[in-house]
Formats: structure tokens, C-alpha cells, sequence
């Protein structure tokens, strides 16, 4: 079936309450930290309290004899079992042909330790509080290195002595670059003029709120291990960790992601307490849970952002862009972690064309080892980054050019589909006018003028901000991203298990941990079968359930994972059909299927969807000569191209220059989806991406100490988390240009949010500050920092 | 120690280390896990119940302060036949959840907030959840559940 059809079919569109929501609302969710398995023990990680050390000698032997402790291991035993170090998922190759450096990531921490929060040794006791006395005594004794924090200072090589990694003494992991370079220099050239920008992305800690857990489990009887973890992808993790880190064979681990409570990005990755609690579950014949507090969780999930760039802009006199070029240094943390080294490149640059026909870009992206925690992907992964960059750029140059914020872009949209950019992507469909225009409508522009000399009345600056994001989900095809340095494919598995009662399993490769696919995804397979959404149950999340799967992210699960489940469900109505011909003896192709009914064309004849299914089973009137019994299809599916999302958001903030508090006081987000499936669910993905994206643009920031590595905001009384009353209520909108090239023409949301929302604010406060003097602005607009940058545009 | 109380309506006990904290005894030893842990910092709400009628963070109250206390964590919110509270089914109509991490304390702080606070508007229910953080919804819908909640707790 198609995507026309099927945004036709009943129910679709509509806002289903949850199917999943009574077991959390009544406190029956299973979380990791909810299961409890037999004679569970429990494990405590020693983790470095320096951003760089050598590692001397540890002393274990008191912690060992504690009471209660069952183990205590660190980097000599993972060496003495062969355990390798975790993998990094994308190979980038460097413009001088070489391959990117990639030093190894040991599970537990072999002669040195390289960030605050690096895993030393573990240590494993009958009881929590026992594994925390132990870890206490486990004695390490360090020699304390000079510590490279700020990519910056890593980028300029001026802390001598802070080589991080034996295969890279300077740090530089590696130089990368896309786009035509001598034509992007010949446009510069030529330009009317040319607007220039520095700018940082500062560095998040995602913080979801079930921080990670995970139990290893190990089996004598059959020699099976299972990993219960807090995951995104249960069967990438599983991947991970037997083939490229423990060299197990893969049919003896089980990888179960229960509920999970949150992840953005932040727990699609195998992290070495993963692969250690599987280890030590062997070694000491013990289930073995931990459970991170949220100190660790901050210190040792991966981080997001923390990029330093500038960028120009080259336009003609009309303010129509003729080219860009972009230079950004990316800080990719102590260690690759999984799919770090993507992120800034293959996931950032090719979105730089944003939804402008800038005709030429280079961008060139050099990427660093510091001592900080790794940083990888967290919500929108590259995009948010492109995006921030991009949309800074673009107001600023229509402030340059004397266009507004809307004409700027508009003078530069493109307007016709497929389009080619100078940077990899073609884009398969959109309306960017279309999202402006309602945008503008639904945030009443035109009242904007009135509602600032109301502020200004107050004594308070206002300020409008736009940002045209647009996005690339669900990664694909396989075949390109290999070329282009992928190590895992990225197709997605679906199988539709209808029972001989006619309900229906669905068991898909998809994780859920927050989207509602539960709901989302049996609504699909109901109107797709015609049978009530109560009969479909959603299976995700293991791999001894699951045939096979690569995840949620990358806001790719409808798209990718939907998909697949359309594909086998075209096999299942094929197959249905051929037994509904039988069954009214007519030919196959006389057969139609509509509403949960098999008709045979031009007859009155008709049965249910049930009675298939009970036939499918229960075989005695059946063609057993031509086909198989059973009702049971697998589909795997592999996207030709990206999927587009794109909007506009506007913002307007209002700053009180006294203190430079800055409150968000109207948000408006028109986003284009494709086809919306439940558009419930999906405006609350759009709700937490801003709040994500405007928490990152006003409060939330990452610091660590730029001499010692210390991480200063290292709990949520230091790192700023947005709560309920930072926000107005958004006002959301939708234009609909179906994707063109997958069964549902959707094209995700889960990101979008916090991709298209930072750079809004912050023009937002650009324009309320710019009468002031002020023009260089990076995140957060904290009230300390406004106030210093008002105070500094009057010295 | 022996801590003596009633959860849920129902007499318990349990035997726990004197620096056991409320929400541990709730989660280890009755095995009501519905109650999170989502912080060290008794910041983020995950873990609150209700004592003797008031929110309180389990995470930041000892086991053995709940002596004789009336405890009330959200296994014991739905009526005995499975009826969710009108405040859970408000959330559930308002799409006032994601992932389901932060919803229980969520959920029994909105509660609290309703019962002493029956006309609070919308900025103050935002004010009055400043002690409980979600991360994935935005709060939007959250907000919207309470103010469905609030109606349908006031005309219970």
C-alpha cells in the first residue's frame, strides 16, 4: 500500500489516547531498576576524579576482603580476559585520505584515566551499600597530567603535555570537509557582500530522566547471557558488544530494554558498564545490577553539542546567497564514543544547505580529543547544530542586508522538489513558504509592533526571532552510508504475527522509550487490517522477542520502522487474500480487502478478517498444495533517501535590561511532517523537543573547570533543567507535503523541536538587544549573561 | 530497625538500616516500584508520595520517619477495581506523559497541588510544579492534565 491510501484509511489521523499510558499512570511500568532478578548483587563503578592521570598502581585488596564483596575488577583483568575496548560506529575518513584516529576505549581504564568520571574498576557486593563501602577502599594512586578542556584551547594545542591518546598526540581525531571549495572561494569573490559569524554551540548534558541502569545475567545451564539495559537499541548494543567487544557469538546474548525512561540520543550507545556488568555476570556467576545516581550519570553519559565555528555568508546586493563556508571545530570528548565521529560531520554539514539554494558550501570540520566525557548524539545529533548555525547567520545577514527576518529567508527558499544541495542531500519534497506564512499568521506578526512598545512602555526590550529549520531522519540508505563510512546498516525489521483468533503481535526493531509507538504503530497495523486497535499489541525492545532491529533514533522510527511493518503487512494481505479466494472460490486477483473484509469483486460475497485468520491456522478448507499454513510475515525495509522535515519557528522574548532576565513569551512552531498518524503524540514530541531546544538556548549549559576538568554543573542543582514555568504555551501548526518515498509519507518529529528552537530564541534576543548595541550573543541567555552582554555593549 | 506503618491503606513492615530512606523501603522491601528515583538531590519529584496526606519526596525522608504514618504512593492512587484517579485518567486524556519515568511523583505532587490549591490558574500551576522535572513533554500537556484534573477533583 501506498502512502495516498493510506492516509486515507480510517483512524489514521486521529488522536488515539495511548495504549501504553495505564501501566505508568498506575505505577506497573518495569524500568530497569524495577526488576529484580535472583540473588541480584549489586555493583558500584570506581570512576577517575581526575580529567587526566596516570594510573600508577591499584590497590584492591581491602576492598576485596570488605564485607559482602563477591569482586572487585579493574583494567588488568579485562586485558587478562581479552576484552576489547567499545567500538566507534562511523569510519571518517580525513581530507588527507588517512583514516580518523581512533584510540582505544577501554571498558575499565588501562594505565590512565582521561576524563572526571572515567571507569576505573568495578566492584560487586551482596547489597548496594556494601559495593559503596568497597569502592571506597579500592586504593588507586594516580600522577595528575596537565587536562585539555575547552575544544578551543585543544584546537589552539596550548596545554603543553596534554596529549590524550598515543595514536593522537595533538588531539586531532580528524579534518574533514564537504563542498566545492575554489567554487565557493570564486562566488566569495564576487559577492556583493559578505556577513561573517562566530558563534558556539555550548555543550549539553541530556539527563533523561531514568538515569542508566542495567542488570547482566548469566546462565550455566545453556552458557546464555542477558543484559536488561536502558537502551534505544537493544539489538545495535547486543551487536556491539559480542562481535567487535567481547568476541561472544551473538545467539548467546539476550539484550532486554524494558521500559525506558527517556534516552535522546544519550542510551543509544554500548557503554563500558554495559559490557562490564555482562563480563563480571560470567566471572562471578551472579546477576549483577547498577544503577547510575545521578552524580554518574552526569559525569559519564555522553554529552551533546559543544562545538565552535565561524561561518560566512556571501550574497549578491539583493541579499540572495551565493555561498558559504563554514569552519567548526567539534569536541568529541576523552574517547569515540559510538557514533561520535558522525555527528559533526556526515549528520551537521550535509544540513548546512538548510532550506536556502545557497548554490555553493564548503565546510570543514576538524574534530578533538579532550579530557571531558565523550560526547556523542543527543536530540537532533548534527542538525541542531547545523540549524543553530545557519539561522544565527541568516538573520544576521538580513539585519546587514536591511531585510527582515522573514524576507531574508523567503528571498532565499527553495521553492521546487526534488533539489540537489551543494552538500550530499536531495531533498524529495516540502513548502517552506507554506510553513512561514501560517507561522506568521499563527504567531500574529502583525501585532508584534504594538506588543513592543507595550514592553518598551514597561521598560522592558522585546524581541522577535525566526528560524526555517530542516532536518534528515532516519539515515539511508545502507548502501550510501556504508559508503560513506557507516559500520551497521540502517535498515529497520518489522514482523506482524496475526494469532488464529485474528489479534495481532506486532513485534518491530523500533524502541520506544517516551513515543507512544505502542499506539502509534497499532493504529497503523488496525487500519491497515480493519480490526479494533485493542487487538494489536506492540512487542519491542528484545532480542529474544524481536527477529532483529537497529533502533530508535534519529527520529527515524515511523519512518523506517512503520515502514517495515507496512511491508510485511502488504505480505499478510497477499497471503490473506489468496486464502479469502479459496474460501469463496474465486480467483485471487478478483479479491479485495477493505474495512477488515474480504470481498470478491462484482459479487456480494464477503468474510471477515477473522475467519482468515482462523483458516490460516486451522487449515481443513485450505489450497495446502499451493500455500503454506500460518499467518506470520517478516519485512525488512531500506529507505532510498533521508525523510525532510522542515518548519518555521518564531519566538519573541522579553529582556529586562536591568537584570537581563529573558523570558520566552510567545513560541510558534509550524512544523511539516508528512502524513501525522496521531497528531496527539506528535505535538507532545514537538512540546519536549522545544523545551529541550529553548533549554539549551536559555538555561541549560554544560561547564567544566578549563584547567582541572572538574564538571562544575554536575548535579541538577548546578545544571540548569527547564521546568514548568520557564514556558508560555506553545502554539503549534502544520503544513502536510507527504514524504514521496516511503509507504506512509511521514517523515518524524522527534527532534524537530529541539533542532529548529535554539536559534529563534536567540535572534529573538539579537533583536531585543540590538538597539542596545549588542550583536555577538551565544548560549545561554541566562539573566547573568544578558546583563554582561548589555554591559559590555555600552563600555 | 522495625518501621510500622500503613501504605496504601494496608498495614506494613519492614525491617531496614536506620539511614534507609522512605523511597528505598518502598521500592526494595514492598516492592512498590512505582516510585522512582530520578535524582540524588531531591530535585526532580520522581520519587514524591503522599504522607499522611501531603506530597513529600520519599527520597528525602528517612524509613524511619514514616512510623505510624499513612503512606500513599501511586499503587495506591486507582481505585481497587483498576479506576484510575481522575487526576491519572486526566493525564492519560491530555497526553500529560512520555517515557512514564517522572509521571508517578508527577501525578501525586498534581494531586497535592489540586487539593490545597483548587482554583489555582495556569501560571500558577506552573509555578506550583517547579519541583517536579519532566523531560519529555514540555509540560504543556502536563499543565493540561492538572487543570483537567483540578475540574474533575473538585466535582468528585
Amino acid at each position: 500500500m501506498g502512502a495516498s491510501d493510506f492516509s486515507k484509511l480510517p483512524h489514521i489521523g486521529e488522536s488515539l489516547k495511548r495504549k501504553e499510558d495505564y501501566r505508568f499512570l498506575t505505577g506497573a511500568g518495569q524500568y530497569t531498576d524495577d526488576v529484580v532478578l535472583a540473588a541480584q548483587s549489586h555493583a558500584v563503578f570506581v570512576r577517575s576524579p581526575h580529567a587526566h592521570a596516570k594510573i600508577n598502581s591499584i590497590n584492591v585488596e581491602a576492598a576485596k576482603a570488605a564485607p559482602g564483596v563477591l569482586g572487585v575488577f579493574t583494567g588488568a583483568d579485562v586485558a587478562a580476559d581479552n576484552i576489547n575496548g567499545l567500538p566507534c560506529g562511523w569510519l571518517i575518513t580525513s581530507t588527507d585520505g588517512q583514516p580518523m584516529k581512533e584510540p582505544p576505549h577501554p571498558i575499565l581504564a588501562q594505565g590512565k584515566v582521561r576524563y572526571v568520571g572515567d571507569h576505573v574498576a568495578i566492584v560487586v557486593a551482596l547489597t548496594q551499600q556494601q559495593a559503596r563501602d568497597a569502592a571506597e577502599l579500592v586504593e588507586v594512586d594516580y600522577d595528575v597530567l596537565p587536562a585539555v578542556v575547552s575544544v578551543a584551547d585543544a584546537a589552539a594545542g596550548t596545554v603543553a603535555g596534554a596529549g590524550l591518546h598515543d595514536a593522537a598526540p595533538d588531539n586531532h581525531c580528524y579534518k574533514w570537509a564537504i563542498g566545492d571549495k575554489g567554487a565557493v572561494e570564486a562566488a566569495f569573490a564576487n559577492a556583493a557582500h559578505v556577513t561573517k559569524l562566530d558563534l558556539v554551540n555550548n555543550r549539553l548534558i541530556p539527563n533523561a530522566m531514568e538515569p542508566r541502569a542495567a542488570i547482566g545475567s548469566y546462565s550455566r545451564a545453556n552458557d546464555e547471557y542477558t543484559l536488561y539495559v536502558s537502551n534505544q537499541n537493544p539489538h545495535v548494543e547486543r551487536l556491539l558488544m559480542t562481535a567487535f567487544v567481547m568476541g561472544l557469538p551473538e545467539h548467546k546474548v539476550r539484550v532486554i530494554a524494558p521500559d525506558v525512561g527517556g534516552g535522546f540520543g544519550s542510551k543509544i550507545f554500548l557503554y563500558a558498564e554495559d559490557v562490564c556488568l555482562t563480563w563480571a555476570a560470567k566471572k562471578l556467576n551472579r546477576n549483577i545490577k547498577w544503577v547510575a545516581d545521578r552524580s554518574e550519570s552526569f559525569v559519564s553519559d555522553a554529552h551533546g553539542r559543544d562545538h565552535v565555528s565561524h561561518a560566512e555568508m556571501a550574497m549578491d546586493k539583493d541579499g540572495k546567497f551565493l555561498a558559504m563556508r563554514v569552519h567548526t571545530d567539534a569536541n568529541m570528548g576523552a574517547y569515540l564514543s559510538t557514533f561520535a565521529s558522525a555527528v559533526p560531520t556526515i549528520l551537521y554539514a550535509t544540513l548546512l544547505a538548510g532550506q536556502y539554494t545557497t548554490p555553493q558550501i564548503y565546510v570543514e570540520v576538524d574534530a578533538w580529543f579532550t579530557n571531558t566525557a565523550p560526547v556523542d548524539a543527543y536530540r537532533g545529533a548534527g542538525r541542531p547544530e547545523a540549524t543553530y548555525l545557519l539561522e544565527r547567520l541568516v538573520s544576521r545577514c538580513g539585519w546587514e542586508m536591511g531585510l527582515g527576518q522573514d524576507e531574508i529567508r523567503k528571498r532565499n527558499f527553495i521553492t521546487s522538489w526534488p533539489y540537489q544541495t551543494p552538500v550530499a542531500l536531495q531533498y524529495d519534497v516540502g513548502d517552506y513558504h507554506a510553513c512561514m506564512t501560517q507561522a506568521q499568521e499563527l504567531a500574529d506578526v502583525a501585532g508584534f509592533a504594538a506588543r513592543k512598545a507595550a514592553s518598551e512602555a514597561k521598560g522592558l526590550k522585546r524581541g522577535i526571532g525566526y528560524s526555517s529549520y530542516i532536518e534528515a531522519c532516519g539515515i539511508a540508505p545502507s548502501n550510501i552510508a556504508g559508503a560513506l563510512g557507516a559500520r551497521a546498516g540502517l535498515f529497520e525489521c518489522g514482523e506482524v504475527r496475526v494469532h488464529p483468533t485474528g489479534s495481532v503481535t506486532v513485534f518491530t526493531g523500533s524502541h520506544s522509550h517516551g513515543q507512544g509507538h505502542e499506539t502509534t504503530f497499532a493504529q497503523v497495523v488496525a487500519a491497515r487490517l480493519g480490526i479494533p486497535v485493542e487487538n494489536v499489541d506492540i512487542v519491542h525492545g528484545d532480542t529474544g522477542r524481536v527477529p532483529f532491529g537497529m533502533g530508535t533514533y534519529g527520529s527515524r522510527s515511523i519512518s523506517v520502522g512503520g515502514a517495515a511493518i507496512m511491508k510485511a503487512l502488504d505480505k499478510i494481505e497477499a497471503k490473506a487474500k489468496k486464502i479469502a479466494a479459496h474460501l469463496m472460490e474465486a480467483s485471487d486477483a478478483d479479491i479485495d480487502f477493505s474495512g477488515g473484509e474480504f470481498t470478491v469483486r462484482g459479487t456480494d460475497k464477503k468474510i471477515p478478517f477473522g475467519q482468515v485468520a482462523l483458516t490460516a491456522y486451522v487449515p481443513h478448507n485450505y489450497p495446502l498444495d499451493k500455500l503454506e499454513p500460518g499467518l506470520n510475515e517478516t519485512a525488512f525495509y531500506d529507505p532510498t533517501n533521508f525523510t525532510f522535515p522542515a518548519g518555521t519557528y518564531i519566538c519573541e522574548v522579553e529582556v529586562d535590561p536591568a537584570t537581563g532576565s529573558t523570558r520566552v513569551d510567545k513560541f510558534t512552531a509550524v512544523d511539516d511532517f508528512g502524513t501525522i498518524i496521531n497528531p496527539m503524540i506528535v505535538e507532545g514530541q514537538v512540546h519536549g523537543g522545544l523545551v529541550q531546544g529553548i533549554g539549551q538556548a536559555l538555561m541549560e549549559n554544560c561547564v567544566y573547570d578549563r584547567e582541572t576538568g572538574q564538571l562544575l554543573t554536575g548535579s541538577f542543582m548546578d545544571y540548569a533543567m527547564p521546568r514548568a514555568d520557564d514556558f508560555p504555551e506553545f502554539k503549534l501548526g502544520h503544513v502536510c507535503t507527504p514524504c514521496t518515498h516511503n509507504p506512509l509519507g511521514t517523515k518524524g518529529c522527534g527532534e524537530a523541536g529541539a533542532i529548529g528552537s535554539p536559534p529563534a530564541v536567540i535572534n529573538a534576543v539579537l533583536d531585543a538587544l540590538r538597539p542596545l548595541g549588542v550583536k555577538e550573543f551565544d548560549m545561554p541567555a541566562s539573566p547573568h549573561r544578558v546583563w554582561e552582554a548589555i554591559q559590555s555593549a555600552k563600555a | 530497625m522495625q518501621v510500622q506503618f500503613t501504605v496504601n491503606g494496608r498495614a506494613a513492615s519492614v525491617d531496614v538500616p536506620p539511614n534507609t530512606l522512605l523511597v528505598h523501603a518502598l521500592r526494595e522491601h514492598l516492592l512498590l516500584t512505582g516510585t522512582h528515583v530520578g535524582c540524588d538531590t531531591s530535585q526532580c519529584g520522581a520519587c514524591t508520595v503522599h504522607v499522611n496526606g501531603r506530597a513529600v519526596k520519599s527520597c528525602a525522608m528517612l524509613a524511619v520517619q514514616a512510623q505510624g504514618a499513612e503512606v500513599t504512593t501511586i499503587e495506591g492512587m486507582a481505585t481497587p477495581d483498576g479506576t484510575m484517579h481522575p487526576m491519572q485518567a486526566a493525564f492519560k486524556e491530555c497526553h500529560g506523559l512520555q517515557c512514564g519515568f517522572c509521571t508517578p511523583g508527577m501525578v501525586m505532587s498534581a494531586v497535592d497541588l489540586c487539593k490545597n490549591h483548587p482554583n489555582a490558574s495556569e501560571g500558577e500551576i506552573r509555578e506550583l510544579l517547579e519541583g517536579n522535572i519532566c523531560r519529555c513533554t514540555g509540560y504543556q500537556n502536563i499543565v493540561r492534565a492538572v487543570q483537567v484534573g483540578q475540574k474533575a477533583m473538585a466535582s468528585a
